[in-house]
């Protein structure tokens, strides 16, 4: 993985001393709120309800056992003892004080951390694949590119002040586990007619209350001129995008205002002055990136097939983990593990410092020392011996992280919520506690099979509702939560919005009425159909029936 | 209607109930519930004092019941600011 050099350090150094001197100017009282909140938040420190959160950069996804250790230090030192791990692969914290914030940071600083734009109007964590490096359909790793990417738009200053926020995504692989289609850009790795690897440039997209798929703007680019292009786009959406609204600024409604076509003519102009300038990445340059994510030391190994099955028939609950946790790698011998952050009515993503502490040693003895966070607000070890796979499943039953529902639906995506969150409207955990304990038994779970359900509390969609095959908003009548149903998004290669079912549910219904929408889709699938082919091929009408089939329901007024 | 003055504390962050004295206190219980509307008012302006004096930020009005657990917000976002999230934080 990508480490520190001498200017990252000194960079990172120098920011957590900036900080501080900003801290103690405001505790004095040399700096207002108004003055000082632009800086906090650019330095990752929110005020929620109950106290001010910190959210931690993990780029990419990528950290390694040192951090995650460290991780789990500050949640012990400084809040209260665990962590949340985001859709945007980041983790964050809920009650972190003002005055010790300089000192988080300069404990991250020393473990090549930050918090540096992970808020505020600039470009965010780009998130990436979290299976990067290793997936069986992979074309190329898509961290280098990542990496340049970050190191390219971390505080520059040409856009450090963006309308709004700015979130970037990519991938390497045709298969989309990065959601790349509902980010401002989206960067989808594939081959040209030549056979050559570049990027199809996505723009456009994004969540909250205005969902959007993204557009493509550009078919393929040579990754040497991802930056060149990237900043193109960039400025574009800084000159015109808008700043008298800030539920209009983002780049998605600019696009839509202009048009594609319009936009892409604006991009490539502007570009065609740049391309061949100091943002060309100097193949030099890449392979210096590149040589930072040169695979671990595999050893040459045959697939376990027959060790494998041998266990997994003479022990149903590893058969059923190594079904849906386990995925295939690109080197023989080795698998890609999910760890499960939703254990039945847990809280999805928080995990314990002490359970932080138990995954990095599991990390170093089965897994390189590294490990990923996936914005379905797991963790992943990438590398994994087959020959370890049933003793690390050993380990982390006993740590209650080997719940076997990595994709289904139990695996439920939820923001913080009203139990946190100054912006939402309604809780989101509760409603993922009650729905991930309804299937905690296995049976149904397997039976069900793939089916994701986000839930967000507001309709800044952080928990991704929009792109949920079940997509769960939270709203607020009169001072009471409700929920609204969404069916049939999906954030992956064929992406698509939910379609809305009707008017929402109090909480106490919402459970029982994704129980009838999915025992419908058990009566009427056909073949091996997922959740989500069965709604493309029947409809809306078959599922709105039941969700509001009982009078007694206690519907939100429309 | 019983109002109070609710607001977080600059250094730390926490949630904050204006008391009797003038100072704030973590306890919403023991906060003082403000009966009248003009007192409410002239009240918040004080605290606009203690925010630009850079000890709390953003002090607002809440409504409030008492009932017999206590006072309590009537908003469920504020009743959540005053109580803590509703579901376990003690994460094991």
């Amino acid at each position: 993985m990508y480490r520190y050099d001498e200017f990252d350090r000194t960079l990172v150094d120098e920011r957590v001393e900036q900080f501080r001197r900003q801290v103690e100017a405001r505790l004095s009282g040399d700096l207002d709120e108004d003055r000082f909140k632009p800086l906090r938040l650019m330095n990752g420190l929110y005020l929620q309800l109950h106290a001010y959160m910190l959210r931690v950069n993990v780029p990419y996804g990528c950290m390694s056992s040192v951090q995650l250790r460290r991780l789990a230090h500050i949640a012990r030192t400084y809040d209260k003892g665990f962590g949340h791990f985001t859709t945007r692969q980041n983790i964050q914290y809920n009650w972190i004080k003002l005055e010790e914030t300089p000192d988080i940071l300069a404990e991250l600083a020393a473990v090549e951390m930050n918090a540096m734009q992970s808020s505020g109007n600039c470009v965010r964590n780009i998130t990436a694949d979290h299976y990067a490096g290793c997936a069986q359909d992979e074309i190329q790793d898509p961290r280098v590119w990542c990496e340049i990417l970050r190191q390219y738009s971390i505080l520059n200053p040409e856009f450090s002040y963006l309308p709004r926020k700015f979130k970037l995504a990519v991938t390497g692989a045709p298969r989309d586990r990065a959601a790349v289609a509902v980010h401002d850009i989206g960067l989808r790795m594939h081959l040209n007619d030549a056979g050559e690897p570049g990027f199809e440039v996505i723009v456009g997209g994004g969540q909250g209350r205005t969902p959007v798929v993204g557009k493509t703007i550009r078919e393929w680019i040579e990754p040497e001129h991802i930056v060149s292009y990237v900043e193109a786009i960039l400025r574009i959406y800084n000159m015109y995008g808008r700043r008298d609204n800030m539920y209009k600024a983002r780049i998605k409604i600019l696009v839509n205002a202009l048009g594609i076509d319009k936009y892409r003519e604006l991009v490539e102009a502007e570009w065609n002055e740049i391309r061949e300038g100091v943002l060309k990445i100097d193949p030099a340059e890449a392979e210096r990136i590149d040589a930072y994510f040169q695979p671990p030391a595999y050893e040459h190994m045959e697939n376990l097939h027959a060790e494998l099955e041998a266990l997994r028939s003479a022990d149903d609950a590893f058969d059923a983990w190594m079904r849906s946790n386990v995925v295939a790698h690109k080197v023989a011998g080795y698998s890609i593990v999910n760890i499960s952050l939703k254990a039945p009515g847990k809280i999805p993503g928080d995990l314990s410092a002490a359970k932080m502490d138990a995954v990095a040693d599991l990390a170093d003895e089965h897994s390189f020392g590294e490990l990923r966070v996936s914005h379905r607000q797991n963790l992943v070890f990438t590398d994994v011996r087959q020959g370890d796979l049933h003793t690390l499943w050993q380990q982390l039953c006993e740590l209650e992280l080997a719940t076997p529902n990595i994709g289904l639906a139990s695996d439920i995506i939820a923001c913080p919520g009203l139990d946190y969150c100054a912006l939402a409207n309604a809780r989101s955990i509760p409603i993922a506690q009650d729905i991930g304990q309804y299937f905690s038994g296995s049976l149904k779970l397997q039976q069900v099979g793939d089916l994701t359900i986000n839930v967000s509390g507001c309709m800044n969609a952080c928990g991704h509702h929009h792109v949920g095959n079940i997509g769960i908003l939270g709203v607020d009548k009169r001072g009471k939560e409700f929920f609204q149903l969404t069916l049939g998004g999906s954030s992956d290669e064929h992406a698509s919005l939910g379609d809305r079912v009707g008017p929402g549910l109090p909480q106490a219904e919402v459970p029982a009425a994704i129980e009838r929408i999915v025992d419908t889709y058990l009566e009427l699938r056909e073949a091996d159909e997922r959740f989500l082919d069965t709604y493309r091929r029947v409809g809306m009408d078959p599922f709105r029936a039941v969700v509001y089939d009982d009078d007694t329901t206690d519907k939100e007024a429309a | 209607m019983a109002q109070m003055l609710i607001a977080n504390r600059l250094g730390d962050g926490l949630v904050v109930f204006r008391a009797a004295d003038g100072g704030w206190v973590e306890s919403i219980n023991a906060g003082l519930v403000i009966e009248d509307a003009d007192e409410a008012e002239r009240l918040l302006e004080q605290s606009r004092v203690d925010e630009r004096d850079n000890k709390v930020i953003d002090p607002n009005l809440i409504a409030v019941t008492d009932e017999a657990g206590g006072l309590r917000p009537v908003s469920i976002r504020e009743a959540i600011r005053a109580a803590g999230p509703t579901i376990a934080v003690d994460i094991t």
